[in-house]
């Protein structure tokens, strides 16, 4: 299995244009470009965590201090963010950017990872967390700005998943 | 030592600083010494006071902010304690009222109260400056002199396990977010 650099990097691109310029992050497989491209770059501060719900807290920290923010997790952190999501940032209303790694779905060979891609949908729209899948790269740019401002026209959170076609290279992956 | 006392104690050191609390008993009672709207009160999400503490002074480096946290909430995320340290924001001053008790839902014990030492957690985190201090003096000395080293440090007060009569306050939670926005966005 090969992460694919360049759809990490249009990703990592997309996000710069929204004007993301703090990212909170527990490493992944599929996210290590990400986290790379985070760390290397100058104008970004890179919050790496002990546990993905702290992200929740310093993203609204973030954007209350007028700093754009996202959050690099897989949807297992996404799992567990669920109380910091709903009683920290859709109580106060925070505009919260998650960018989160499908994993578990047509495809996965880690067995450990099978159970939460089957329920990573149904909880974001339980949480009535609008959000849309990055399955190729020509819509990514589009879909993260477009998931940035509604995020801060609602002041509420957005997720986009990062699919297994988007992030993987290698065929059968 | 009272949480009350202790908050009044530095209540007028916290007039340009940028402070937020946990839920329940510490955001109604610096509510009844004054609100300001430099004061932002996380009225749920246990754990999450210091995250956001560190998210807003990594953001706004050149503001001094204050976190007044609780044993319980610390205890529901002691992995950003590590965070904390790991960053080491300069500007942060992390004070945990440690009253060995989850107060406001009948005061079951917490962990603290059979021995967990929230300081020694801190410091074994890696938090640069940590210290215990059981009485109003040493906690406003300590406050003082957490300002003044220009460091990240974390207060443990241990506080009598006593609380307000109700923690429902006439200040929306909206209400408060978007004039905690508005302050930090015009503080230059």
């Amino acid at each position: 299995m090969a992460v694919s650099a360049a759809n990490s990097r249009v990703v990592y691109d997309a996000l710069k244009s929204a004007g993301v310029r703090l990212i909170s992050a527990l490493p992944e497989t599929w996210l290590v470009h990400l986290i790379r491209m985070a760390e290397e770059d100058p104008e970004m501060t890179l919050v790496r965590l002990a546990k993905e719900e702290e992200g929740v807290g310093i993203s609204a920290g973030a954007h209350l201090a007028g700093v754009k923010s996202a959050m690099l997790m897989q949807n297992h952190g996404f799992l567990a963010s669920i109380n910091g999501i709903v009683s920290c940032a859709q109580l106060y209303r925070i505009p919260l950017l998650m960018v989160i790694s499908h994993r578990g779905s047509f495809g996965e060979r880690d067995p450990w990872q099978t159970e939460g891609g089957g329920v990573t949908e149904v909880l974001l729209e339980a949480l009535r967390v609008p959000y849309e899948r990055l399955d190729e790269p020509g819509q990514v740019a589009r879909r993260i700005a477009q998931a940035q401002t509604l995020a801060l026209a609602s002041n509420k959170p957005v997720a986009l998943l990062l699919t297994r076609d988007l992030m993987v290279e290698e065929a059968g992956r | 030592m009272t949480r009350q006392d202790a908050l009044r104690s530095v209540y007028p050191a916290l007039v340009d600083r940028v402070v937020i609390t946990i839920m329940g008993a510490v955001a109604a009672e610096l509510q009844a010494l004054g609100h300001r709207t430099n004061f932002f009160y996380l009225q749920h999400a246990m754990g999450l006071a210091s995250s956001m503490g560190l998210g807003v002074a990594l953001s706004r480096p050149e503001l001094s902010v204050v976190v007044f946290d609780g044993d319980g909430s610390v205890l529901m995320n002691l992995g950003g304690l590590t965070t904390l340290a790991r960053y080491r924001p300069r500007n942060l001053v992390h004070v945990i009222f440690d009253n060995e008790s989850l107060l406001s839902v009948g005061g079951f014990p917490t962990a603290t109260s059979t021995g967990s030492d929230l300081a020694g957690l801190a410091a074994a985190a890696g938090v640069p400056r940590t210290v215990t201090v059981r009485t109003i003096e040493a906690f406003a000395r300590e406050f003082d002199a957490a300002a003044a080293a220009r460091d990240l440090t974390t207060i443990v007060a241990k506080v009598e396990a006593v609380g307000p009569p109700a923690y429902v306050t006439d200040l929306a939670l909206l209400e408060n977010r978007f004039q905690f926005q508005r302050y930090l966005a015009g503080r230059k």
